[in-house]
């Protein structure tokens, strides 16, 4: 892992992004100290994943600039070098369990092909460190040998985020990657993403919607709105104390005990547009 | 769905993986298997295994049925059906096999880089593949013969021309629905180059339908080339062929004779079929498995 | 609450007559499952009055989709069902023909994704108005004013033109409302809502969640609303059901059930969530994972595996369900532990 004493792991100023006419990011910039977790919050359309995109490389940003452990990531990798650094520097974990991992490959198989990707290590030590990271993840010997369909959702997820881990990078982006677990099997993921957090020292970029996680896992949020930000701030100030009327809103909107929904002003006040 | 079926754990062998395939694929399939391994046999040493030289005319026997050593007769010139079947089957066979391979091949290549690539690379390749869809393989084989002269070379070139945009589109669409999914962004995120990330995983994700694909155009294949050399394009007389077969004896069906053209076409309608219930079979063992 | 419970189930303050709605005894589904009859719901026991809304509530393999799928008898070919299930006092089970059509008119169900559940090549206005001239005859003029009338009721505005648009044209929010005032339209006595605002975000969730609560009260419609979410389930319901590995673990009044559960699934549940409100160090997560009813051990708790408070008689036998203080529990030791299952404070 490529530390930076002090200076910021991921840095991104000004990214924008159009997709012809519209707008999905608009002028976003963000720091992220090292060993510190930072949440982007926002419902959909709000660009969120657009971002965790741009930073990745899957999405090219019409402008603005994205730095990571101080490299410049703005424009399209030159070399595999470049490209497979990149992939030490900032990994993903995407929210669908059932199509984020080849369904022909086992845990062991997936895990493996990273690390004869980024290393050029002898069998034996790849072994080693494939059992180290499926412990990490706490998937026994079967569940490590066996092919994805044969594992449920949140097995599955564990398995991402152990091949997420053998590039031992710096900075881990989870889009959404605990939205589509059962609640008993999401509590347990999150446990494990603040151990791993603790041993390895990563740095967590969480894109949710959901509040509550979102508490759970992270110091620093953005609350994004139509590719906008319009509030950021400590995580438990924005949440226990929001300032912009749409972080409010969203606040307001999460169930919880005694909790009862209203209607909003009028149904002609910020109406939600037509999907055309 | 967190209920998980009771785990599969892979057999160890290459082998063992591939009996087991075959024996899920049942009853229909396992006969198939077998049909298309006895043809494979007789392709390979057809000419060795006939009992009369194939090529002999001797018109005194012409039309003559079954009888003595001779199972199914003689042809319109004279010559043992059986021994000409046998003799046969080598260009019948190999023929196709040599189409289907030459036209998946290039099918799988194009559709790959089109998805790979989507934009305007696969818009391109899109429509180039449009255009070769409106040329018939019949016209293909005219010119190539035209070219090259007639016989299987050229028929089997002029197939391959006609049949790869089918197979291109066809693949192009489930290789970009493999394409998208999560995880092969995970891999080029980790850094994995398009080729390799195509070779090993996009690829043999969409297999099951290449297979699939694979084996429909062997049957077409077998018919258009027969139909070719039916008309006088592909494998010249007297080369035996089934499908010169059919064509040599045809008239023999209405003059009550109609042994040595329909031995021929059941030989290639049996293979054909074999071929795609073994292929259907071998795809939905494949689906079922994701 | 003086009224004598059958089998422990207690009419909430919301419901008017004497008469249950809905009746649902002993329901046993077995399903095909990888080649052999597995079961998917367990002797699965629910009343419902008219006018009252009750949440049903589980994760994954729960079998709470299962259940409103067999109420309105859109279980797969070749389910084997066991149990009876009663609306107005007939056997939802005998009907076919015209009187499955009627029954499908007083039992309304709404889907979580609605987009899955109309047709894309026909317009909106096609698709609300056909139940009413199709089975209510209702001539087609005056099926589109009332679907005009109850899409304003959904709050959306310029009706006539909405009906005269497509599918895709619409948000999910938007389309989700329309199912809504499309399943009213047909004035059913009771609305079955499978997840209806899972897919939405959380602040058109609780639009449509306002608007479904006010239209029930409105129209006095009974409804069970199913939902992975017990917050949620609390806060448009009355009683809440809670099911597990295909049973019913608990039912209890949702105002209840969060601080003072019955039973340890429900309550390590409501534990096991990150509170929106306070960092905890690590969450209370419960160990193994959900199971569907025919992975659950024969002759055991189905939840003893990853329960805290599990003992040998939890081993022993599936345990049965006891009317506990208002409230109906399947846990063999509801009475010992009662008291001692609510969240403790973390630190």
């Amino acid at each position: 892992m490529a530390e930076t004493n002090g200076a910021p792991v991921l840095e991104a100023g000004g990214l924008r992004k159009e997709f012809g006419d519209l707008v999905a990011v608009d002028d976003v910039s963000f720091r992220l100290p090292p060993g510190r977790s930072l949440a982007i919050v926002g419902e959909s359309g709000s660009g969120k994943t657009t971002i965790a995109r741009m930073i990745v490389g899957l999405e090219r940003s019409t402008s603005g600039t994205i730095t990571a452990c101080g490299h410049d990531r703005s424009r399209p990798p030159r070399s595999t070098r470049d490209r497979r650094r990149r992939g030490r520097e900032v990994q993903i974990v995407f929210q669908d369990p059932y199509t984020s991992l080849d369904p022909r490959q086992t845990a062991e198989a997936t895990i493996d092909e990273v690390l004869r990707l980024h290393h050029g290590w002898p069998a034996g030590r790849r072994r080693a460190r494939i059992a180290e990271l499926t412990d990490l993840v706490g998937l026994d010997t079967r569940q490590s040998r066996a092919l994805p369909r044969s594992l449920s959702g949140g097995q599955r997820q564990r398995v991402a985020i152990a091949r997420a881990l053998a590039a031992e990078p710096t900075v881990l982006i989870l889009d959404e990657s605990v939205a589509a677990l059962d609640v008993s099997i999401q509590a347990q993921v999150l446990n494990l993403l603040a151990d791993i957090r603790d041993e390895t020292h990563v740095s967590y970029i969480l894109i949710s919607h959901d509040l509550a996680v979102v508490r759970q896992l992270t110091d620093e949020a953005l609350v994004l709105h139509r590719g906008k930000v319009v509030e950021r701030g400590p995580t438990a100030r924005v949440l226990d104390d929001p300032q912009d009327p749409y972080t409010q809103r969203l606040r307001a909107s999460v169930p919880r005990p005694g909790w009862k929904p209203r209607h909003r002003a009028l149904p002609g006040a910020g109406e939600e547009p037509d999907a055309s | 769905m967190s209920a998980a079926i009771p785990v599969t754990v892979r057999s160890t062998t290459r082998s063992a993986r591939a009996v087991g395939l075959l024996r899920a694929t049942g009853p229909a399939g396992i006969a198939s298997a077998i049909v298309i391994a006895i043809a494979t046999f007789v392709a390979l040493f057809g000419p060795l295994l006939a009992p009369y030289p194939p090529n002999l005319p001797d018109l005194s026997l012409a039309w003559v049925g079954p009888a003595g050593g001779h199972l199914l007769g003689f042809d319109f010139q004279g010559r043992d059906v059986l021994s000409r079947l046998l003799a046969g089957a080598k260009t019948a066979i190999l023929g196709p096999l040599a189409v289907v391979i030459v036209s998946v091949t290039a099918g799988t290549l194009i559709a790959v880089t089109a998805a790979w690539r989507r934009g305007v690379t696969d818009s391109v390749i899109a429509s180039g593949l449009d255009i070769l869809f409106a040329f018939p393989g019949i016209l293909f084989a005219v010119l190539a013969a035209s070219v090259f002269g007639a016989g299987l070379a050229a028929a089997s070139i002029a197939l391959s021309i006609a049949y790869m945009p089918y197979v291109a589109r066809v693949l192009r669409g489930a290789a970009l629905k493999e394409r998208s999914q999560p995880y092969v962004a995970a891999l080029e995120v980790q850094g994995a180059s398009a080729t390799s990330i195509c070779l090993r995983h996009l690829v043999p994700n969409i297999a099951p339908l290449i297979v699939a694909q694979a084996t429909i155009l062997f049957g077409y294949a077998m018919v258009d080339l027969a139909a070719i050399s039916f008309l006088g394009l592909g494998v010249q007389p007297p080369n035996p062929n089934w499908g010169v077969m059919i064509s040599e004896n045809q008239f023999g069906i209405l003059q009550g004779y109609p042994l040595p053209a329909l031995a021929a076409g059941v030989c290639i309608v049996t293979v054909v079929i074999a071929v795609n219930v073994l292929g259907e079979r071998l795809f939905d063992q494949a689906q079922a498995a994701r | 609450m003086s009224e004598p419970a059958a089998i422990g189930m207690l009419r909430s303050a919301g419901a008017t007559a004497s008469a249950p709605l809905l009746e649902v005894d002993g329901l046993t589904v077995l399903l095909d499952v990888a080649g052999a009859k597995r079961a998917v719901l367990r002797d699965v026991s629910l009343t419902l009055w008219p006018g009252e809304a009750v949440g049903l509530v589980g994760e994954s393999g729960s079998g709470k989709s299962m259940t409103a799928r067999a109420i309105d008898r859109l279980l797969p070919r070749g389910a084997e069902v066991h149990g009876s299930i009663r609306f107005d006092g007939g056997d939802v089970g005998e009907l076919a023909g015209a009187d499955l059509r009627r029954y499908r008119n007083q039992v309304a169900m709404i889907f979580q994704d609605p987009r899955a559940h109309t047709n894309p090549v026909r317009r909106i206005g096609d698709f609300m108005t056909e139940a009413l001239c199709t089975n209510l005859g209702v001539p087609s003029a005056e099926a589109r004013r009332r679907a005009v009338n109850m899409l304003t009721q959904v709050g959306i505005e310029n009706g006539d033109r909405r009906l005269r648009q497509y599918p895709h044209q619409m948000s999910g929010g938007m389309l989700q409302r329309i199912m809504i005032a499309a399943a009213l339209l047909t004035e059913p006595r009771l609305l079955l809502a499978d997840e209806p605002t899972t897919a939405l975000d959380v602040t058109t969730q609780a639009e449509v969640m306002a608007i479904l609560d006010g239209l029930r009260r409105d129209f006095g419609l009974a409804m069970l609303f199913i939902t992975h979410d017990l917050e949620l389930a609390a806060a448009i319901c009355d009683r809440t059901v809670v099911m597990y590995a295909g049973q019913i673990v608990e039912v209890r009044a949702s105002a209840l059930l969060h601080g003072d559960p019955l039973h340890p699934y429900p309550a390590a549940l409501a534990a096991a969530r990150p509170d929106i409100a306070q960092t905890a160090h690590r969450l209370r997560a419960i160990p193994g994972r959900p199971l569907s009813a025919f992975e659950a051990p024969a002759a055991e708790c189905a939840f003893a595996p990853r329960c805290a408070h599990a003992s040998d008689i939890c081993r022993a036998a599936v345990p049965d369900l006891v009317d506990l203080d208002g409230g109906t529990s399947r846990c063999a030791r509801a009475r010992e532990l009662r008291g001692q299952l609510q969240e403790a404070p973390d630190g």
